[in-house]
């Protein structure tokens, strides 16, 4: 083959490589890119546009009525009216909004904190029993819901927890997922750096908090955004522990709104992807990190 | 890190540390005091009650306590709707896992090659990871309803209507919606694989007249089978997750074909059978606990395999 020859196939794989993740793109933004347009619509607009669609669910009857269904990206007029009547007239979105920000914010912090302890005891001293405490862990948090829910809901009985947010913070907050992810990171650091310390006189605790704790921060902020996408997102734990709807998170909520508020739903969906969109704008690198160290048993 | 590569490495350590220092033991203990929160919180919501799940799922009811060997398993076993839900669940897995391989192994590859806006294309590869279920499920219904955007398609080419969620087809936007969130996640995964395939064993292989075909087929791949054969537990593990999807779309009582493994839970939790519910939950852990020893396995092989 010649070098010309060649040159023009490796343009041709560019090219349809290119073309490959492009129409990809499209698919995977699509959605959101919808949902945020629409948001910008005005209730007659979309009840002129989805009409059809949301006059008849399975949660009753919703009230517009349109006989022709058309998808559009781009709103006729842009108008910030749902926004407004979220924000100043429907406080129930907001309390739900709200509702998820209480389960997320401690679950995340002390989740991390108790996880940074134990992987600590994890990475420091291997013993058998120790791997084997590990494994468990391991098996643990690749457990479904279908499964980890049902000892959950009995402590909750026993405790006389269920019905409230102890319910789900509890559980959330001793969930094994941060300590496999946090020791995996704490393993990393050369052991030369803490036998170091050591020698300097450094104590267990100032090893833990003075170097372990600071080599991984970029580990630390992996694993927070993980744990935040994970329970931003829950749905099971909630319909089981939470008979009372007004406890109930953004997510289990939005999926069951009234009827004639339906124009609505697409201000308050996208209000609900805020944060974590934030979050990944400015921590898309510490996201891949996260995923990376994932790789080999994630389990 | 592979496990087992870990716990050799840990093993070297750990006879390092009981040489050089006669601190040793002390220091074990207190570390002990580092797992001790985490290790309370684990045992008190999980472990201990699902010691208490066995004992339920091995008796006849709480009261009298008789046991009853394995008769609860059996009758959720016989269960039709459990049959139904586990069927459903597993013919999901069944499409969506060699999807969710294929499409982001294909992704990461062409991700890998020397295409403009790189990383523009991975941003967007991996916002639906960040964005929540519940606010796409919107869009969701407006292509899939029976009235909806997906049918006027069908309609314009000439093909009939479907009602896509209340049908034998329903497992297809659901499909759709777990491919949309987690091939981001995957691909992520291959790309790492892919970029410690060592750059010298490529150069060599191509010095000496081999396809990109061969390489991918021949080197890379075989680099890649331990991360394929990961990525697609995980992935069958986390279409176990599915209901969430599935209830936000189509609710408590979707169509009979998306009766999943948790709508069954569900409702076996609102009727408080504890019996059904614990040999449910036993069964099911036993599937990930089978699948968590085939990863391990694996990577024991694999490993051995590439590494050398």
């Amino acid at each position: 083959m010649t070098k010309r020859k060649k040159r023009i196939i490796g343009n041709i794989e560019i090219g349809i490589g290119t073309l490959i993740c492009a129409f990809f793109a499209v698919l995977f933004l699509a959605p959101i890119i919808l949902t945020i347009t629409n948001s910008f619509m005005s209730a007659q607009e979309i009840s002129a546009n989805y009409g059809t669609v949301f006059a008849t669910t399975q949660t009753g009857g919703r009230v517009f009525i349109s006989k022709t269904v058309t998808l559009k990206f781009i709103p006729d007029m842009v108008s910030f009216t749902q926004y407004i009547n979220v924000l100043l007239k429907s406080p129930e979105y907001l309390l739900k909004f709200w509702n998820s920000v209480i389960y997320v914010v401690p679950i995340v912090v002390f989740q991390l904190f108790v996880a940074a302890l134990a992987s600590y005891g994890f990475a420091r001293y291997e013993g058998r029993v120790r791997s084997i405490i590990f494994f468990f862990y391991v098996i643990l948090m690749l457990m479904p819901y279908q499964v980890t829910l049902v000892p959950n809901f009995l402590v909750s009985n026993w405790l006389h927890l269920t019905g409230t947010r102890w319910a789900i913070w509890l559980p959330g907050i001793f969930s094994p997922f941060a300590v496999y992810l946090l020791t995996k990171f704490i393993r990393k650091i050369p052991y030369s750096v803490i036998e170091a310390a050591q020698i300097d006189g450094a104590s267990e605790w100032q090893i833990f908090s003075r170097v372990c704790m600071p080599l991984c921060k970029g580990g630390i902020f992996s694993i927070a955004i993980l744990i935040f996408i994970d329970y931003w997102n829950m749905v099971e734990q909630p319909l089981i522990l939470l008979a009372d709807d007004e406890l109930h998170p953004l997510s289990v909520f939005l999926s069951r709104i009234n009827a004639g508020e339906i124009s609505l739903a697409f201000a308050v969906a996208v209000i609900y992807m805020v944060p974590p969109l934030l979050m990944f704008l400015y921590g898309e690198d510490y996201l891949v990190e996260g995923i990376t160290y994932q790789g080999g048993i994630k389990g | 890190m592979k496990i087992a590569a870990l716990l050799a490495e840990n093993a070297r350590k750990k006879v390092h540390t009981e040489k050089s220092s006669r601190m040793t033991r002390k220091a074990r203990y207190l570390s002990l005091a580092y797992l001790s929160p985490s290790l309370i919180g684990v045992l008190t919501f999980f472990v201990v009650p699902f010691m208490v799940v066995v004992y339920y799922a091995l008796v006849n009811n709480p009261v009298q306590a008789e046991f009853v060997g394995l008769s609860n398993f059996i009758s959720v076993w016989n269960n039709r709707a459990f049959q139904r839900a586990a069927e459903n669940s597993l013919l999901f897995s069944a499409i969506a896992v060699p999807l969710a391989v294929v499409l982001s192994l294909l992704l990461a590859v062409v991700m890998e090659s020397k295409i403009p806006f790189k990383s523009r294309f991975r941003t967007f590869f991996l916002s639906p990871i960040m964005v929540p279920i519940a606010s796409v499920v919107l869009i969701w219904q407006v292509l899939f309803h029976f009235n909806g955007i997906v049918n006027e398609w069908m309609r314009m080419i000439g093909a009939g209507k479907i009602d896509w969620l209340k049908s034998e087809y329903a497992l297809i936007p659901v499909v759709l919606l777990f491919l949309w969130k987690n091939l981001g996640y995957n691909m992520i995964l291959f790309m790492a694989a892919l970029s410690s395939v060592p750059g010298d064993l490529i150069e060599v292989a191509a010095l000496e007249g081999a396809t990109k075909w061969q390489i991918f087929y021949k080197i890379k791949l075989r680099y890649l089978s331990s991360t394929i054969l990961f990525v697609a537990i995980m992935s069958l593990i986390s279409s176990f997750k599915v209901f969430r999807e599935v209830y936000l779309l189509a609710g408590d009582y979707p169509y009979d074909s998306l009766y999943m493994l948790q709508h069954y839970m569900n409702n076996t939790f609102n009727s408080l059978d504890y019996q059904k519910l614990s040999a449910a939950a036993i069964i099911m852990s036993l599937v990930i606990i089978v699948l968590f020893f085939v990863m391990y396995k694996a990577e024991d092989i694999y490993g051995k395999d590439v590494e050398g």
